[in-house]
Order: C-alpha cells, then structure tokens, then sequence
C-alpha cells in the first residue's frame, strides 16, 4: 500500500461505495484520523459506520467503567460481567471494533479530554464529542481552532427520543458537481462557543425549539455541576425558572422552549437505540462529507424528533441582523 | 418516548424482517437493541465480499454462508437472551403462506427487488398484517407503512418500470455510454457467446438498410478451422466497421446527428496485442473459469482507468480470444453476469470502441460494470438511518397509533431544511387491483393469442403472480402447483398451446375471467375485449391490460426527438434488467396521483406539498433511479460564498 492507489482488496470491499463518492474520497478517507469522545449508542453507531466506511483510524476515549445504562444501545460489549474485568468502555468497544473492518487501526486513548492540549488534537482530522461538560464542548472547539491544520470538530448528544449535532469546520472549501460542472464552494462556520452566544431574538424565525431546550438543559447541567443526562422529570421546576430567566434575557417567548419538551428531554434519560440509528447515520454522513471534501456539509446543527419524525438543519451563526 | 409504555408494546410481539441485507443488517441490530424478543428473519442470499463495507454483522471468514443465520449468531452476541429465527430461504416458497404470515405482529421488509416487495404486499393484505416498507440508494432512503384499510398498499402506486430504450437508438443511433452498453451486453455478447436461438436484434439493422443479401447470421459464426485471431478481427470489423459503414449509407439517420466513424482493426495500433501471444501461458494458472481475464495477460492493471481505443481493442480481441480458448464449453449458454471478469472486460472494451465511433466519451472497467451489473450504490449510513426510522415506525404500528404514521423520506440534499422528510401516509387507492380487487381489462387478439402468451405476459410479468390459476366461470383453464393429478397436468400443458377463442371454455370478447394466486391469496377479474389488429412498433405484447398501474417506462430525451411524434411510439425496447444484488430502491413515482396526496401534518413554512417525480440530475451515474420527492427538491440550496 503506498497511499496512492487503492489496493484491490480496497476496490472489492469498497466497491459499492466507491460508487457513491468515488476513488479520491475513498482515498482520502482511508488516510483519515478520527478522534472520538463519550461511547454512549450514537456514537457507537457513528464508530461502526466510520469503520465501514474505511477510515485510516479511529481514536477512542472514554475511561468510564461499563454500566447497564452505558450498554442500553451498545452492541459491541455482550452484556457478561465476567470479559469485564478491570477494562474501560473505550477499551471494550475497541476489541469488537476492530473486528469490523480489519484495513481501520482502532486504538484506545486513555484520560480526560479536556486535558488534552492542542498538539493532541492536531493529530485528528475530525473529533467528536459526546456526553461530556458544556465547558470540555467549548474548550475543546477552540484547541481544534488553534490546531495548525483544520480539525473539523463535532459534538452530539441525544436526550429521550430527540437528538442534537453541532458542526464547526472552520473555513471550510469544497467541491460538487452541479449540471455536470465542479464547482468550488466556500463556507465559514462559526465555533459552538461563536454560534450559542448569539442573542436568540435575532436567529432566524422558527427556529427548531429543540436548540433553545437543549441550551436551556445545557446550561442547568452546568450550573448544577452535574454530567450531561444526569436529570430527571423532578428537575423540571429548576429547568422552568432557569428558562424563564433565559427567555427574559433574550427577549424570547417561553413558547420557543415548551415545558413538554423540556421535561421529555429531562425524565428520557434511558436511550433510545433506534435514534442513535439515525443520528449516529446523519453524524457518520458528515464526516465523510468533510474528509472527503465531496457534498455539501450540514451548517451548523442538525436536530432529529423522533416524536414528529423530522430531521432538520439549522443554520446558527448568521443572525437576522446580517442582512 | 423511549417509554415503558413502548417496552410494552414491543414485549412478546413476534416480528418477521424480510432480508438480512444492507437494511436487514442494521434494523436487527436496532430492533435487538430496541427490546424486541422474538425475531424471525428470512434471506436467500448468502455472503459475499462486496457486502462487508455496510452489512457489518458479517466477516471475511464469513463469505459463502446465509446471512439470515451468520446476522443471528452475531446479534445474540450483544443480546444473548432473545430469540431469533432465521431462515435461509426464499420468501416465495411456498411454505411462506398466508398462515405463516398471520403469525407475526408487523411484516419488515429489507429487500432488493420489485418482485418480492410485490409478493410480501400481497402475502401482508391477505394476512392482515401491517407491513413497514423501506428501500435506499446512496445517501436516498425511504421508509413506508401499508396498513389494509387504513393507508395504500405498496402497489396503489405504480412502480418506475426498469429502464428500457428503443431498439434504434441501441441498434443504430447511441447516444450515450449507457447505449453503447446494452448494445454490447445484450446484443453483442450474447449473439456471440449467449443462446443462438434467441431472438436478437444485432443483424437487423445491417441487411435492411443495403438490401445485402448476405446471410448476416454466418458473421458470428467461427468457421471451421478459422484461426482465433483471424476470427476476432473479422467479428471486430464487422461489428466496429462494416456494420458502421452500412449505417452510414442510410443517410436521412445522419441529417440532424453527427456521423459514426467506422473502425477497423487495421486503424488502430495493436502492435503490442501481436508481441504478446505467448502470455497466454499465464491464464492456465487460473483454474476459476470466472477469474480468467484479458487485463491480465495484456497487463492492464487499474479497474479505474479509462483505456485508449487501443487497449480497448486489445482487451476486445484477447477477451474473444480467451472465451474461445479456455471457456469454450460455455460458449452457447452464457448469458452476462457483473461477477464474470472475462464478460466484463469483453463489454466494456465492446462499449468503448462502440462510444469511440459516436463520439461518446469511453468509460473505465469500473464504471462499466457498474452500469452493466446496475449495481445499486449503497452505503452504511443510509442503511443505519433508514433502519432507524423502520424502528420508529413499527413500535407505532404495534400501538396502533395510526394518526402518526408517516411514509419518511431521507434526502441528500435538505428541503425546505428538512434530511430527513416525514409525509402523512396515503389513503388506499380505490382503483387498485391489489387491495381493492378492482377488475382490470385486456384487449387482446382472441383468435390467435395463446393462453401461454396470457399467462407470460399478463400473468406472470404484468401482475407478478407466483402460483396462478386462471378460470372462466367454473370452468379451470389453467393451474400450476404441486399436487396436481398427471392427467390435469397433461391437459393444463395442452391449453397453453391453444388459442384463446379455442379454448375447452372458450373466451372471447365480453368474457370474464378469474386470475387467483393461492399463496398470494390475490383474485383479479379481467374483462376480456376482442382487438383484431395491434401496432407491432408500439404495443409489442400484441395485448394492453388497463385498470393496472405500472408507471410508463422512463423515456430518454433523445426519444421524441428521435421519432419527431409523440413518445409513445417507441415501445419496442431493450431494458436493462435490475442486478438483484443489493438494496434496490423502488421509488413510487406519484404524479398519477395528484389528487389523492395528503399534506405534512406540520405545514408551517408552505401550504403546498406536491409530490412530484424528479430525477436526480445530481447523480454522475447514469443509471440514476427516478425518485419520488416533495416540491423543492429540484431547486438545490445555493450554495453561500463568502
């Protein structure tokens, strides 16, 4: 394998999606360094389908000991205490991993993410983020930023039966075929840090009322200290007055964050694997999308209900005021 | 949502997913993971290498094996306490009636083709059981529900026909890659190493337009004694040069289009083809007859490259060659498979040299087989998305919950900010033959067609009947199973042969028969009208059933212009057949329907919701399904420059 050409083991076993994003992107993503962060079931769902995909290699961390609960959407680890032992999720999802596409090199990265500087990150060209602080969110977007090649950063969670992506690609510059011709496409994104210090009264109308919930919950998990999913339907009062306050700061109707949203996404805290299935999917898309340079790449969040069954793309980073 | 009173609801149901393919793969394991205990899971097929890249309950060590099993093993790794139970086997058997059927909760369907979709809806009505219906295409997928009564079946809709392309424009008048290749593979190459019985449309063309008399049929055939070499490069100048030159002569064809240019084998440099005759010493170290190939001993190495005019000869001469000399016992009886190297490589350097004398561009191996096989484009993603939503819609359907059902589309280019795109499902089409018996009508010659020609036609082909019975009044004309005595065996074989109007019963005009299928459990009434005289050009079946919904075949662009008159005179037709090999994505093509269609429940940023029948012109493949999507699909987003 020089790195140049496909191996024609490569060609067989990519065959049939070579015939959806062609040679170049195989190649450039069989040259790729992913790094993910927090192993619930969506990002497990993403592991797999990156692996398929034909990853150079992917990077695990997650120290966390393996519980029911971490295994709800899990169908890497078979549910016996006894092949435990003393391993981390990390450590046990990557043996099941590395089975899946032998050409992917699956290794554990031991620690706390958020004391990783930015030389780690630089080795990635793409991190993933899930389950962790919306400070770890924040700081490690901007290591991504300061890394010296673009590392494409991204952050998922799911609560109940809903779930969140957020996308930064920095400057971001891509190709795609329109009427036959290649065009090149520029877009800039702004950081998560950029895009939810927006002021809410001026994003654009009608936006998902999953992102205000989400930031309402995000900044209650922060001030409580507590981990991402560490909440209950009991919660519900502290979540409504902190809302309150938030709306009030903005200028938002609370109608924008409605209490039977907040308290679905507070009480579901078990997970629901089939929206692991299409958010690990739509995440798996994107990262291809952005190591591959081919298609245009979600700008900046997407939100998946499962409850009215809408996949939908925001766009959070323009404000109204740029007109 | 993800509640107890949805454990609930999935505890106990017993569920049967059809194919454990791209889709099946990943909806087991969701389903697994769901909480769903009692699993059956059924698929013919078994594993091969291309399946690995997205079918991830399967490894290379299990190539070979059925995957109904292997993905059973594998999803009771992670959930060893529920019950599945596969069946390595084809849904259609038989033994997959109606009361096999009624045992389950909710039917899935992960399948790949038109047939068996069509079988499963059927098998699904009779059972009165719901079935969630799915199917992808590249980042394209769709999910559907079919409740009988409640929401259409998956045959209210017509279904795109396979692709097909008039005669001329294959025979005579290319004009893109695509032709080049029918041309090559189910012309060429099956005139030269397929069924010689078989009607075939290569020499047609030649002989009509000089008034020749040559018997163009000895062309083909290798002389006794002919030197392989010496017989290549007459079937090369023949087919690349003469049969060129011939067409040119009919001069009104070339008015409007640029001409074709003959090649010859003497035009073009094949030096290094003579140079190299003692490599095929090489090929005896295969011993896979499908793994001899003209790439190697010419050393062409990169499936991806697009070959020159000369390499194309080349590996044109060398592939006929090597048929010969190391196949030749196949010679006869092969008919094209994308799994065949020796046969691709021979119809894509036939199609190349074909698009050099057009003026077409030439396209890679790769390409080629693509298009040849009709590969369908898949990846994991789709399949885990879609598998997901299959999920979401079948806990519905076991809580009844109808008013949220949703037919979900997945897009690959958002609309109106939607990826993923859920549509109320339709009400039942009150004209459909399937689900509301409607009687359909034939017109047809009763005095010379044949039952036969009834039953391959309509019967089989049209209403997609596995096990059918055919009778008129109480008399029965025609029955096909098991357990019949020899003597009605010895009788039904004698009818098919007869005419119609000739019939022990006859029927005629203004007769009503009874189409059944047992195991569908499907009866269709058909008006017979009487027709003397049909348009060989246009209607070819020598029949038209009406009152049955299957959408027009796509036509290309160049067709009415072509014919200067409407597109319906083309109908005599080359189609490509659908490779069965992957997830096939059956679209239904609504715009027939206009006035059955339903709004998004959530209409907050349009009124209008026309589906409509797109292409997606988006695609570089030519092959491109038809794709049914919401109004605004076609206008892509602009892209924002900075």
């Amino acid at each position: 394998m020089n790195g140049e050409e496909l191996t024609e083991q490569e060609t067989a076993l990519y065959d049939r999606q070579i015939r959806v994003w062609g040679v170049d992107a195989q190649r450039r993503l069989s040259k790729s360094h992913i790094l993910v962060s927090g192993l619930k079931g969506t990002v497990i769902e993403f592991c797999k389908n990156i692996i398929l995909a034909g990853v150079g290699s992917l990077t695990l961390n997650d120290d966390r000991p393996v519980t029911d609960e971490l295994l709800s959407a899990n169908f890497l680890i078979p549910p016996d205490e006894t092949v435990f032992g003393e391993k981390s999720l990390a450590e046990l999802s990557c043996e099941s991993l590395k089975d899946f596409n032998p050409m992917v090199r699956v290794s554990v990265q031991k620690g706390d993410l958020s004391s990783f500087g930015v030389d780690f990150f630089d080795k990635f060209d793409a991190v993933v983020v899930s389950c962790c602080s919306l400070n770890t969110k924040k700081s490690v977007n901007e290591k991504c930023r300061k890394s010296s090649k673009r590392v494409a950063f991204y952050t998922v969670d799911c609560r109940d039966s809903c779930g969140e992506i957020f996308v930064d690609l920095q400057d971001y510059t891509y190709s795609k075929t329109k009427m036959d011709k290649m065009t090149e496409c520029k877009l800039q994104y702004p950081s998560f840090e950029e895009a939810i210090a927006i002021p809410w009264r001026s994003l654009p109308r009608r936006l998902s009322k999953l992102y205000f919930a989400m930031r309402v919950i995000e900044r209650f998990e922060e001030y409580q200290g507590r981990m991402p999913g560490q909440t209950s339907a009991a919660d519900l009062p502290n979540v409504l007055n902190l809302r309150k306050e938030l709306c009030e700061a903005h200028s938002l109707s609370e109608h924008q964050a409605p209490d039977a949203l907040i308290e679905r996404l507070l009480s579901g805290t078990r997970e629901f694997p089939p929206v692991c299935a299409v958010v690990g999917g739509i995440l798996g898309q994107e990262v291809i999308k952005a190591i591959s340079g081919k298609g245009d790449p979600l700008k900046n969040f997407f939100f998946f209900d499962a409850m009215d069954g809408k996949g939908i793309i925001e766009d959070i980073g323009k404000t109204n005021d740029d007109a | 949502m993800a509640t107890e009173q949805q454990l609930s609801a999935i505890k106990g149901e017993k569920v049967l997913m059809v194919g454990a393919g791209g889709i099946g793969c990943e909806l087991l394991k969701t389903l697994a993971l769901s909480g769903f205990q009692d699993i059956h899971i059924i698929d013919m097929d078994t594993i091969e290498v291309s399946n690995l890249n997205r079918q991830f309950l399967f490894r290379q060590s299990h190539v070979g094996q059925s995957k109904a099993k292997v993905a059973r093993d594998a999803v009771l790794k992670f959930r060893p306490n529920i019950s599945i139970t596969p069946y390595h086997a084809n849904i259609k058997d038989p033994d997959f009636n109606v009361d096999f059927f009624k045992k389950f909760s909710v039917v899935l369907n992960g399948l790949d083709n038109l047939d068996a979709r069509r079988h499963v809806n059927r098998l699904c009505l009779a059972a009165g059981v719901p079935l969630v219906e799915s199917g992808t295409t590249g980042f394209l997928g769709q999910v559907t529900v079919h409740v009988k009564g409640k929401t259409e079946c998956y045959e209210c809709q017509p279904k795109p026909a396979p692709k097909t392309y008039p005669v001329c424009t294959i025979t005579s008048t290319p004009s893109k890659f695509v032709h080049c290749i029918v041309w090559a593979k189910d012309l060429l190459f099956a005139r030269l190493f397929g069924d010689k019985n078989q009607e075939n449309d290569l020499n047609v063309r030649s002989s009509d337009a000089s008034g020749s008399s040559e018997p163009a049929e000895d062309v083909f055939e290798r002389k006794r004694d002919e030197d392989i070499e010496e017989y290549g490069r007459r079937v090369y100048d023949h087919v690349f040069g003469y049969n060129i030159e011939v067409a040119l002569s009919n001069e009104d064809t070339w008015k409007k289009r640029n001409k074709p240019r003959p090649i010859y084998v003497r035009d073009v440099e094949l030096a290094e083809v003579i140079q190299q005759n003692g490599n095929l010493d090489k090929v005896s170290v295969f011993s896979d007859p499908l793994s001899v190939s003209a790439m190697t001993t010419i050393g062409l190495k990169n499936p991806q490259d697009v070959w020159s005019l000369a390499e194309n000869s080349r590996v044109f001469l060398e592939a006929l060659k090597l048929f010969f000399l190391k196949r030749e016992k196949e010679i006869g009886n092969l008919t094209f498979d994308k799994d065949d190297q020796l046969a691709v490589e021979f119809v894509t350097a036939a199609a190349n040299i074909r698009a050099s004398s057009f003026g077409i561009h030439l396209h890679s191996l790769f390409e080629a087989k693509g298009i040849a096989g009709n590969i369908v484009h898949a990846v994991a993603t789709t399949n885990a998305i879609i598998a997901g939503l299959i999920v979401i819609e079948t806990i519905k359907v076991l809580q009844d919950d109808v008013k949220n059902y949703r037919m979900t589309y997945c897009l690959e280019h958002p609309s109106r900010k939607m990826l993923l795109m859920p549509v109320e499902p339709f009400e039942p089409n009150k004209s459909c033959y399937v689900c509301s018996e409607t009687p359909l009508t034939l017109e047809i010659n009763t005095n010379n067609s044949k039952l036969r020609d009834f039953v391959e036609k309509i019967v089989k082909a049209k209403l997609g009947m596995n096990l059918p019975l055919i009778m008129h009044g109480s008399a029965l004309l025609y029955e096909v199973g098991d357990d019949l005595e020899e003597d009605m065996v010895a009788n039904y074989a004698a009818n098919l042969d007869k005419v119609l109007a000739q019939l022990p019963s006859p029927i005629t005009g203004g007769t009503i028969i009874t189409v059944e299928d047992l195991q569908q459990e499907l009866t269709c009434n058909i008006n017979i009208k009487h027709r003397e005289e049909f348009d060989e050009e246009n209607e070819p079946d020598g029949m038209i059933l009406s009152g049955w919904t299957q959408a027009l075949a796509q036509k290309n662009d160049e067709t009415s212009k072509e014919n200067g008159a409407s597109t319906s005179n083309v109908s005599q037709t080359v189609s490509l057949e659908d490779e069965e090999d992957d997830e096939l994505q059956i679209l239904p093509a609504f715009s027939g329907f206009a006035g059955n269609k339903r709004k998004l429940t959530d209409n907050a940023n349009s009124s209008s919701s026309d589906l409509s029948c797109v292409g997606d012109e988006n695609k570089d493949c030519d092959d491109s399904e038809a794709i049914v999507m919401l109004d605004g699909y076609g206008e892509r987003k602009k892209c924002r420059v900075q």
